[in-house]
């Protein structure tokens, strides 16, 4: 086999970025400690260079590297979500890191790094890559957790996140063992070719498991809410946008152009899992006192609404719409997501003070400007109108009921109201409570807030046209 | 010549006791060494698989070995990560029982 410029151009954007990553590694010995602002300036730069080229490949449609990597408009979408998540991360973490008194260099290289990892698993069309580009995605993670050291919580959600993340790493090498010993290959168009046997079911049981760690479906979350309030809050905004939509994105390709055969046994388990998720996740936020717990309880939620849309994998007539509507769900909490951890952020003090929901009390009066977009987050986060989350949950249940799923959909509309209770309780604190908060005021802050905030409201007037985008999208995966 | 099942069935108990070592044991450098198991589990699957398909199709054929060596590095980088971490860890509070770990709850 030859390797040719070809190859090499469908995983551009990844090897650029991993580039741009070592380099940013040696840079940043010669940038003086006092001025790290530079090296966020460079790692913003690096990704946006290719944020540019992944746009200029769409629609390319090639493999490469013998089968390795494909280059779809499914790849493009989920890459360029992912870029921009990394651009809002390094928005919110110049001015953090500085204020926490952790502003180390090397954290926007391992960011980096793990973004390449995340570009990867969307291109990734052979369980070696996705296996390889999981951990590239997830080592730097486990660092990025215990950035805020000798911070005890920080430490303790990097070692959690740590153990539980290569505890699911094994039982997806093990399950990638089992389909490659049922299939005599690893890549996905082969194995869609072989027969289906118990021992690939077996092997695609465990990748589920494997990967339900690390979107955090229940009952594999109990990582999450730890490991989200014990890191520094800029890497947990990342890590709840950038890692969920890769780890999506992974699922889907491997579920839906690996395992289409196996969806009658696969089916209703993917069914339990999402309505568990939507569930639990929902159920326990409302009894969190800690802004950081209830958020992750809230993304631990919205991973069982994405999840819904994996449901009908094997379903070849409505999968199409029903991913579509998934990746439409995932760019709206994406930008909710971003949004609120801002918002956190802006009113996080050092040890770990500002971060009770009852410090929001007042905010409205005060900051009136911050209280309404952190009103559009958590609007958009329930699914109320006039925000982007509205259009996804209905483009969702949509999905579901066409794919036969009607209870599904009743149980995510049901959790919905349920998710109100406590979105609305951060409202209420900060419309109707009297309080006297202290907010640090970062331009950066501010824009990342400004920005999700418009695009939440403003989008949602024009929801069709994402939506026709995200379908455009998936259209040739299937 | 030894079936590959034997090879196959080993590997699954051999995953089993690390999965089984990863949820009882306390001590994070035990849960550590379960979870090499694990991977080690699957690396003795893979290699087994291997030979079976090679002598299925009756030509060289280096899938699982070559699946091995990348395991093989990706484990050795999670040991550095994990092992800083809980050295970390005993710098901060000098014990690192995972049962002591409950300073985040909620």
């Amino acid at each position: 086999m030859q390797l040719d410029f070809t190859d090499f151009s469908i995983i551009l954007p990844p090897t650029i970025l991993i580039a741009w990553a070592c380099a940013l590694l040696l840079v940043d010995l010669f940038v003086p400690k006092e001025r790290k602002g530079i090296t966020a300036f460079l790692a913003a730069l690096g990704l946006a260079l290719t944020l540019g080229f992944t746009v200029t490949q769409i629609g390319r449609e090639a493999t490469g590297f013998n089968g390795m990597v494909t280059l779809d408009g499914f790849a493009i979408f989920t890459s360029a979500l992912i870029l921009v998540s990394g651009l809002l991360g390094i928005a919110l973490a110049c001015g953090y890191l500085k204020r926490m008194g952790i502003e180390r260099g090397e954290y926007y290289s391992l960011m980096l790094f793990s973004v390449t990892g995340m570009l990867l698993m969307t291109q990734a069309s052979d369980l070696i890559i996705v296996f390889l580009a999981l951990e590239l995605l997830s080592i730097p993670l486990y660092v990025l957790a215990a950035f805020a050291r000798p911070n005890l919580q920080s430490e303790e959600a990097g070692l959690k996140y740590f153990l539980l993340g290569s505890f699911s790493t094994g039982f997806i090498v093990y399950g990638i063992a089992l389909v490659f010993g049922a299939t005599g290959t690893t890549s996905l168009s082969g194995i869609v070719a072989s027969t289906p046997s118990l021992i690939l079911t077996i092997g695609a049981a465990l990748l589920l498991i494997g990967f339900g760690f690390k979107i955090a479906a229940v009952p594999f979350h109990m990582w999450t809410p730890d490991v989200y309030q014990g890191s520094p809050s800029a890497v947990t905004a990342f890590m709840s946008s950038g890692a969920k939509i890769a780890g999506f994105a992974a699922l889907l390709r491997v579920f839906a152009l690996a395992f289409p055969n196996l969806s009658a046994d696969l089916t209703a388990v993917l069914w339990a899992l999402s309505a568990l998720t939507m569930i639990v996740g929902n159920f326990t936020a409302i009894s969190q006192t800690d802004i950081k717990r209830m958020l992750a309880y809230s993304s631990i939620a919205h991973a069982g609404y994405i999840l819904m849309a994996f449901v009908p994998f094997g379903n070849k007539d409505v999968v199409a719409t029903s991913v579509a509507a998934g990746l439409f769900y995932l760019f709206a909490y994406v930008l909710a997501n971003f949004g609120a951890w801002s918002v956190v952020i802006a009113l996080e003090k050092s040890e770990g003070k500002g971060l009770e929901i009852s410090d929001y009390m007042g905010l409205a009066k005060k900051y009136p400007a911050l209280a309404a977009a952190m009103a559009v987050f958590m609007l958009s986060l329930i699914g109320f109108p006039p925000t982007l989350g509205l259009a996804g949950k209905f483009y969702l249940f949509r999905a579901a009921v066409e794919g036969g799923f009607t209870g599904l959909a009743i149980i995510g509309a049901l959790t919905s109201l349920v998710s109100a209770y406590y979105y609305l309780r951060v409202v209420v604190n900060m419309y109707m409570r009297e309080g006297d908060p202290t907010v640090e005021r970062e331009p950066w802050l501010d824009i990342t807030a400004a920005v999700t905030a418009v695009a939440t409201v403003a989008l949602s007037v024009v929801p069709q046209w994402l939506f026709l985008l995200a379908g455009s999208a998936v259209l040739k995966l299937f | 010549m030894i079936s590959v099942n034997y090879y196959v069935i080993l590997s699954a108990i051999l995953f089993a006791i690390g999965a089984l070592g990863v949820l009882i044991r306390r001590n994070p450098l035990i849960i550590f060494m379960s979870i090499e198991l694990m991977l080690n589990a699957a690396n003795l699957a893979f290699v087994a698989f291997g030979r079976s398909w090679e002598i299925a199709k009756g030509e060289a054929f280096f899938n699982g070995q070559i699946f091995v060596f990348f395991v093989i590095a990706v484990a050795a980088a999670e040991v550095a990560v994990g092992l800083a971490l809980i050295v970390e860890i005993f710098k901060t509070k000098k014990n690192i029982n995972i049962d002591e770990m409950n300073t985040l709850k909620g």
